[in-house]
């Protein structure tokens, strides 16, 4: 493999940064970030949360209107892209449709200096990286999407750029491919130890790749850290049903000793952390697969009447009905399962559930 | 940061050198034959009329040009200074401003007669010299100025600094200030003059509000007045054009049609004919003894009418011209439209009259808005077709034209004219912008898209194939008839067959010195390739390049930048010609009788083509094609010629071809502009027509249309096609 990037993966940080659309719209408001070399990141968010606003000045094809971006330690907050060591997968992969696979891979190397046997070179060993090799002469529109998506790819590894970006790569592939891609861009990413920012949607494909994860709410950050930190200490409601569902459950807290928390729902008491939370009224969130259900009556658990059960192959899903709501819970257990109407037993995991922080 | 100084410093120091030879070396003042260089030889560089500005200084003339060599040693201060100089930018926009502002006052201030205005004579007091209109070297020093000021506005940051981006700006607001804005400004100054040479406004009004302008007599049985008639034949000739383009690039876009290839050259036939041309085929048809006239009054007994000559003759005449211009904007637009938008429409559950209607219709609006707006302006602006089957039907363009070439010599009354013109077509330049809106039409976006066109619906196709088959069949006749009556002897009178005419007009002789061109038309005939060759490819860069502005930069200003462009869009020839008259026939800049003026008329006047075939392409092309170009390390320039120019070929092409023909057929502006050594073929043409040797315009316009087929064929070879991997037919 000639391609040896690490050396060269910078880090970024945004320092308070905002960005203006015309006089009145706010698309990013006074973000600061720190992402570090070699590490893959994830700005995910719903749609129009200003993630890919925050990717294309990271890119340098919009212009921060106030703060600082820097790439590696340098300034680049008024530098284009053109100048920015900086590349970018698009969404729609925006191949040049007049440019064969090995054209559009090679288009950028002709503007860093090499000469043509090492640009090809190059280009045919960054096809070889994505898997392409033998497709150099087909045009993009003789490739399938996953295939396209791949150029694409190669097309930006292949500059050895410091920060790689990519702006929802996936959501053009059928849901098989997409794994099977986003396994590869992050075996890609750790062999190469690039620095990676990446936008998405989708909370499943930013849990799977990602070093950290950012995630984002009318134009700031909600909250960031590791995929595990956030799935299962979440700070708030909104980041706690982003990613990942979360029945989030009105409870009281009773006492706190050292760090545990005793809360109480209806009858039913559990023990969790109390993440600094004070005796009174809080809220609970518990991942479905936290969720226990039992046909028995145990002194500790909540009342509750099965509404829908389904059958899914790998596991059960099924919404109950309690005092306080509607819970939705998964089981592993295929064989023995309930049916609709069924009372259940209402049980959480011993470690799992976690109280939100009040705002 | 590396690549930055690498792109931005041979830029400076080309314009810097760029701008000492314009001082140094280049004559200052225009010389006729410069291109002989028999200047070289004849006195230069100490004889004044052929002396860079340096000599002239030298020997103590034109002292008003020493301030210029303050700007030009900033421009090295500047260099030196380096790009991360604290007053880099500043300094050259000092430089370029000033120096160019110098530039052009000494140029207005300072005229053939000493001070060009009474108030600099009562200032600074009597002069007794004087200058002549600027030559090489002023232009060179300053195009070398503006490149300079665009720099440092670059480097203070407007646009991210794109240096390629700020000075293509400057560029292309400095030549349409120039070419367009100025002479117009002097047109309508010329409208206010009175005949003593004083300012009024009643004299404008006096003349707006005549009768012949606004006059409704023809509701009665009289005369309209020539603005009526011109806005009501405008409109029906766009409506009817864009109906006939749009079946046509049906036809050839979403029909089993065979022959394809086959009306793809009909329809360019009349683009490449003089448009009188077709005039005088009508007149060969339907005139008093035009051959069918005669046919129908042998057997019916009809007593012959002279019904051709007026509205019905320039009507048929002008869609005859003007379709195959509505059909080169829509099949673009046509081919655009992106096949998987019309596959999803068929997939939920639209019929294909549902699709065509609800999904290729709507996206096929720009092409129809711009199709309608480019027939109706170019019926307004009409010239050759009122001039021959005109009749007593007034039209402004001809009236212009008698205005100022007639004998009543009235620049004021051409002017007023003019300006009822530009208000017609400006009008429908913004009918369509607001008939637009600000949707988006954006098709063929980065991924390859492999869907296929689908066919017309059987309710649609029917009237389709019989508009087409009747409107090629009426243009096949039409050529036989130039054809053949260019070998007439004398059309309805002695119809022997005769090659007389073409020996008149081109015959050579092989003496023993070489080739002696010793036909009539074969000096026209030269002058009008050379220019047409010259004006062609300038039209198609710099209507491309701002095209490309238009549609990819955000810059302050861009509505006043995109109004200034697109008003040269609504100006029509004859008003070009007029102003350009006006405004080019006294220093600074002095070019009327050179060939020149010619090539700048056809630039601005054919520009607006290349803008709109550029607009309606580069709208079509997703923008994530150029970021991404940008993001992989290209600059803007470097992204404009990889990936813009080769994916526009086809609007490359049509903006070649159309620059280039209507060059060599133009006769609106250039008939105000031709001279005696630079007379074109149209007004050549034009010319025997008024002699009535109507044997000799058609055999020459006939050859025209032969070199432009050919012209045509070469052009279409040398840019070749864009292959982005569309599939055409439905047999894979």
């Amino acid at each position: 493999m000639t391609i040896v990037t690490s050396s060269k993966a910078a880090s970024v940080s945004f320092r308070n940064v905002k960005k203006m659309y015309g006089k009145d719209v706010l698309a990013v408001d006074d973000i600061s970030l720190e992402i570090e070399p070699g590490k893959l990141v994830t700005l995910l968010g719903p749609s129009g949360c200003g993630k890919t606003t925050t990717l294309r000045m990271i890119a340098g094809l919009e212009m921060a209107t106030e703060g600082q971006i820097l790439i590696g330690d340098v300034d680049v907050t008024k530098l284009p892209a053109t100048d920015r060591d900086v590349s970018m997968v698009f969404q729609s992969y925006a191949l040049f449709p007049h440019m064969n696979v090995l054209e559009n891979v090679s288009y950028g190397l002709k503007f860093s200096g090499f000469n043509k046997s090492e640009t090809k070179e190059r280009a045919l060993a960054g096809l070889d990286l994505v898997g392409l090799d033998g497709y150099a002469d087909r045009l993009p529109s003789e490739l399938s999407g996953g295939q396209q998506q791949r150029v694409a790819v190669a097309r930006a590894l292949v500059l050895e750029p410091q920060v790689l970006l990519f702006d929802e790569p996936l959501s053009n592939l059928d849901a098989k491919l997409r794994r099977q891609v986003r396994e590869e861009i992050r075996e890609i990413q750790q062999n190469l130890g690039l620095t990676v920012v990446y936008v998405t949607h989708d909370q499943e494909e930013a849990l799977a790749v990602s070093d950290r994860i950012v995630v984002m709410r009318n134009a700031q950050i909600a909250q960031e850290g590791s995929p595990r930190d956030l799935y299962e200490l979440p700070n708030d409601a909104f980041v706690a049903d982003f990613i990942g569902e979360a029945n989030l459950i009105p409870c009281t807290v009773n006492r706190v000793e050292l760090d545990t928390a005793t809360v109480t729902i209806d009858n039913y008491t559990h023990d969790l952390p109390s993440r600094g939370m004070n005796p009174g009224s809080a809220t609970m969130a518990v991942r479905p697969s936290r969720v226990e259900l039992s046909g028995k009556k145990s002194e500790n658990s909540i009342e509750a009447k099965v509404a829908k059960a389904t059958y899914v192959g790998s596991h059960m899903e099924y919404t109950v009905e309690a005092n306080f709501g509607t819970l939705f819970a998964v089981s592993g257990d295929v064989t023995s399962t309930f049916a609709a109407g069924d009372d259940v037993a209402v049980n959480f995991a011993e470690s799992g559930p976690v109280l939100l922080p009040q705002n | 940061m590396q690549s930055t100084k690498k792109t931005t410093f041979p830029v400076l120091i080309f314009w810097i050198i760029v701008g000492w030879v314009g001082f140094l070396i280049l004559p200052w003042y225009g010389i006729e034959d410069f291109w002989t260089f028999e200047w070289l030889i004849d006195g230069f560089p100490w004889d004044s009329d052929y002396a860079p500005a340096i000599f002239l200084l030298a020997q103590g003339e034109k002292l008003w040009l020493a301030p210029l060599l303050l700007p030009l040693i900033g421009s090295l201060v500047a260099y030196r200074m380096g790009r991360t100089h604290p007053f880099y930018a500043n300094t050259l926009i000092l430089v370029g401003a000033f120096g160019f502002a110098w530039l052009i006052a000494q140029g207005f201030g300072i005229g053939l007669r000493g001070w060009s205005y009474d108030w600099l004579e009562a200032l600074f007091g009597p002069l007794d010299d004087r200058q002549f209109g600027m030559g090489y070297g002023a232009m060179v020093l300053s195009a070398c100025f503006l490149f300079l000021l665009t720099q440092g506005i670059a480097a203070r940051g407007a646009i991210n600094g794109d240096v390629f981006v700020v000075s293509s700006i400057g560029f292309v607001v400095a030549v349409v200030a120039v070419f367009v804005f100025f002479p117009i400004a002097r047109m309508l100054i010329a409208a206010f003059i009175t005949e003593e040479g004083s300012y009024s406004i009643s004299v404008f009004f006096s003349k707006f509000l005549s009768n012949r302008l606004w006059g409704l007599g023809c509701l009665s049985g009289g005369r309209c007045g020539a603005a009526w008639n011109s806005l009501f034949l405008a409109v029906l000739v766009g409506f009817l054009t864009t109906l006939l383009g749009l079946v046509f690039a049906l036809v050839v876009t979403r029909s089993g049609f065979r022959y394809k290839k086959l009306l793809r050259a009909l329809t360019v036939l009349p683009i490449i004919t003089p448009p009188f041309v077709i005039g005088l085929a009508l007149i060969l048809l339907f005139g008093l003894s035009g051959s069918v006239t005669v046919f129908i009054s042998d057997i019916f007994g009809v007593q012959p009418t002279r019904w051709v000559y007026g509205l019905p003759g320039v009507l048929i005449a002008q869609l005859l011209a003007f379709t195959p211009i509505a059909f080169l904007v829509l099949i673009g637009v046509v081919e655009g439209v992106s096949p998987s938008m019309e596959e999803a429409a068929q997939t939920l559950r639209a019929s294909k009259w549902q699709v065509f209607k609800t999904v290729s219709l709507p996206l096929m609006r720009p092409g129809l808005a711009n199709a309608f707006l480019l027939g109706f302006i170019e019926s307004m602006a009409d010239f050759g077709n009122p001039l021959v089957l005109g009749g007593n039907f007034d039209v402004l363009s001809t009236e212009i034209f008698f205005a100022i070439v007639g004998a009543q010599y009235d620049q004021g009354r051409a002017a007023v004219l003019a300006i009822v013109l530009l208000a017609f077509t400006l009008s429908a330049f913004y009918a369509q912008r607001f008939w637009l809106g600000k949707k988006s039409y954006t098709t063929v976006s980065g991924k390859g898209d492999s869907g296929i066109h689908p066919h017309m619906p059987s309710g649609l196709a029917i009237p389709v194939y019989i508009s087409a088959a009747v409107w090629a069949l009426f243009t096949i006749v039409i050529y036989v008839m130039i054809v053949y009556g260019s070998f007439v002897e004398l059309w309805g009178v002695n119809d022997t067959l005769t090659f007389k005419h073409y020996v008149t007009a081109f015959s050579v002789r092989l003496g023993e010195e070489g080739i002696r061109w010793t036909g009539s038309a074969w000096n026209s005939f030269w002058t009008t390739v050379q220019i047409s060759a010259l004006a062609a490819p300038l039209t198609a860069a710099v209507g491309l390049i701002t095209a490309y502005l238009l549609t990819r930069q955000n810059f302050a200003g861009k509505n006043a930048f995109e109004f200034g462009t697109m008003l040269s869009f609504a100006i029509p020839g004859t008003v070009i010609g007029v102003s350009y008259i006006l405004a080019f026939n006294v220093p600074p800049i002095e070019i009327t009788g050179t060939g020149v003026i010619l090539i700048v008329s056809f630039i601005f006047r054919n520009m607006p083509v290349g803008v709109r075939a550029g607009i309606a392409s580069m709208s079509q092309l997703d923008k994530s094609l150029d970021e991404s170009s940008l993001t992989l390390g290209a600059n803007s320039a470097q992204t404009f010629r990889r990936v813009i120019l080769p994916l526009l070929k086809p609007a490359i092409l049509a903006a070649l071809v159309y620059s280039f023909v209507r060059a060599m057929t133009a006769i609106s502006a250039v008939i105000f502009l031709v001279s005696a050594e630079y007379d074109m073929a149209t007004s050549y043409i034009i010319g025997r027509v008024e002699n009535n040797d109507y044997g000799l315009a058609i055999a020459y316009s006939t050859t025209l249309i032969f070199v432009m087929l050919f012209a045509i064929a070469v052009l279409q070879l040398a840019v070749g096609k864009t292959n982005i991997g569309r599939r055409t037919s439905h047999s894979k």
